[in-house]
């Protein structure tokens, strides 16, 4: 519980007194007993279940608990694309919910509608509902998610409504010279991988008869 | 490779086979859109035909072409082990007025196809017992999968959040860009817009 000294102000005496504000104590308490609803429509879902299993498990952040009823729910997962038919169908299931209520747009579909730039989906859950954090990817990483929970944790602490995006960890647009480039000469394409030459000179040596 | 079963429905229906092709044991026969039912009538109940499943029922959209639609329909024969590829070509330079017989009676599996073709191309089933929509919903106008339809427009079923009703500005927030999706439907229709 390293962080409750963020959170809140402890002031604990001799007497065994505590004094804090009670939406930071709300807070506190809210953050580490999120109900879900899973709201699962795609393949995004795969991920949804690695992340709820035990390699990556998200019971760590007291956020496993799955209620199938939104009444009982205050933290709405929208796992993949929502198709316009199901338009209606989220909007009900977020007004259903208590308050306080927050909503995980979980992928590029749900947070944006991805590729499906057509007739049928929804451009983002957004046109339709509020959400707090967005995690992008197709699908994103458990770990994004992950990040994405801590995010919305610390979002609750502060009682924080604006959205937050998961940021990608490592964007290789970012530093491009990590980057494989297209070669356009003729030259020799095992100049690009010098590792390769020094092995193979190394195995010419150890066939003329040399040590190594 | 044998071409049986196209020899079969000529020499049945003559000029009603506007138009056969095959290649590679691929037999396809392009019928005149008013013997649909009795062409297909014909293959499910010949006994040398005895094609009992249907396999696949579409249209494909041809905005250049009058008629402007091609429904395809493609049957099986379980016991004898063919295939068949059926075509009619429906509906004006508008794909309007595009109507074939039904074939449910025939084979009770093409109901839902017959749906989906009317849903996504707009042929209609004439005496199909529930021709309603399938994948989309009632509300929506239009055919999606024909040409003329724009690639970007949707027709959503709850009104979308406004600015003020967020409280927020509702652009799409970073990573992610104005442009996310495809980029060349949305330039089509303005480009229709600007023209």
């Amino acid at each position: 519980m390293g962080d409750v000294t963020h959170s809140m102000t402890l002031d604990a005496s001799e007497q065994g007194f505590a004094t804090t504000r009670v939406d930071a104590l709300l807070g506190w308490a809210r953050k580490y007993s999120l109900f879900c609803y899973p709201f699962v429509t795609a393949c995004c879902g795969m991920e949804f279940m690695a992340l709820s299993s035990p390699r990556f498990d998200v019971a760590r952040f007291g956020a496993e608990a799955p209620r199938f009823s939104p009444r009982q729910a205050d933290l709405l997962w929208v796992v993949g694309t929502i198709s316009q038919r199901q338009g209606p169908v989220l909007k009900r299931i977020y007004e259903q919910m208590m308050a306080p209520k927050w909503v995980f747009a979980f992928g590029t579909c749900a947070s944006s509608g991805g590729f499906y730039d057509n007739y049928t989906t929804v451009p983002g859950i957004d046109k339709i509902i509020p959400v707090d954090v967005y995690i992008p990817g197709c699908p994103p990483r458990p770990e994004a998610v992950l990040d994405g929970l801590m995010l919305l944790q610390d979002k609750i602490a502060r009682n924080e409504r604006r959205p937050g995006v998961v940021k990608p960890r490592f964007d290789p647009a970012h530093s491009a010279d990590d980057l494989v480039h297209l070669r356009r000469s003729a030259a020799d394409p095992r100049d690009l991988l010098p590792a390769i030459k020094e092995e193979e000179a190394k195995a010419e040596r150890i066939a003329n008869g040399g040590t190594s | 490779m044998s071409q049986a079963v196209l020899e079969k429905l000529k020499e049945r229906f003559g000029t009603a086979v506007l138009e056969t092709h095959a290649s590679f044991g691929d037999e396809t026969a392009v019928i005149e859109p008013s013997q649909w039912k009795s062409v297909c009538t014909f293959l499910r109940e010949d006994p040398a035909l005895d094609f009992d499943m249907p396999v696949d029922l579409c249209a494909v959209d041809y905005p250049t072409r009058t008629p402007r639609l091609e429904v395809v329909m493609h049957l099986y024969s379980v016991p004898l082990g063919h295939r068949i590829r059926l075509k009619a070509r429906v509906g004006d330079e508008d794909a309007n007025g595009a109507e074939l017989d039904s074939v449910t009676s025939i084979w009770p599996g093409m109901n839902w196809l017959e749906r989906e073709t009317w849903d996504m191309s707009g042929v209609r089933f004439r005496g199909h017992p529930d021709l309603r929509r399938i994948l989309m919903y009632p509300e929506f106008e239009g055919h999606p999968l024909q040409r003329t339809y724009p690639a970007d427009r949707t027709q959503p079923l709850v009104a979308y959040r406004t600015e003020d009703e967020a409280g927020m500005p509702l652009n799409k927030l970073a990573p992610f860009g104005a442009d996310e999706g495809m980029p060349f439907g949305r330039n089509q229709s303005r480009r229709r817009e600007e023209s």
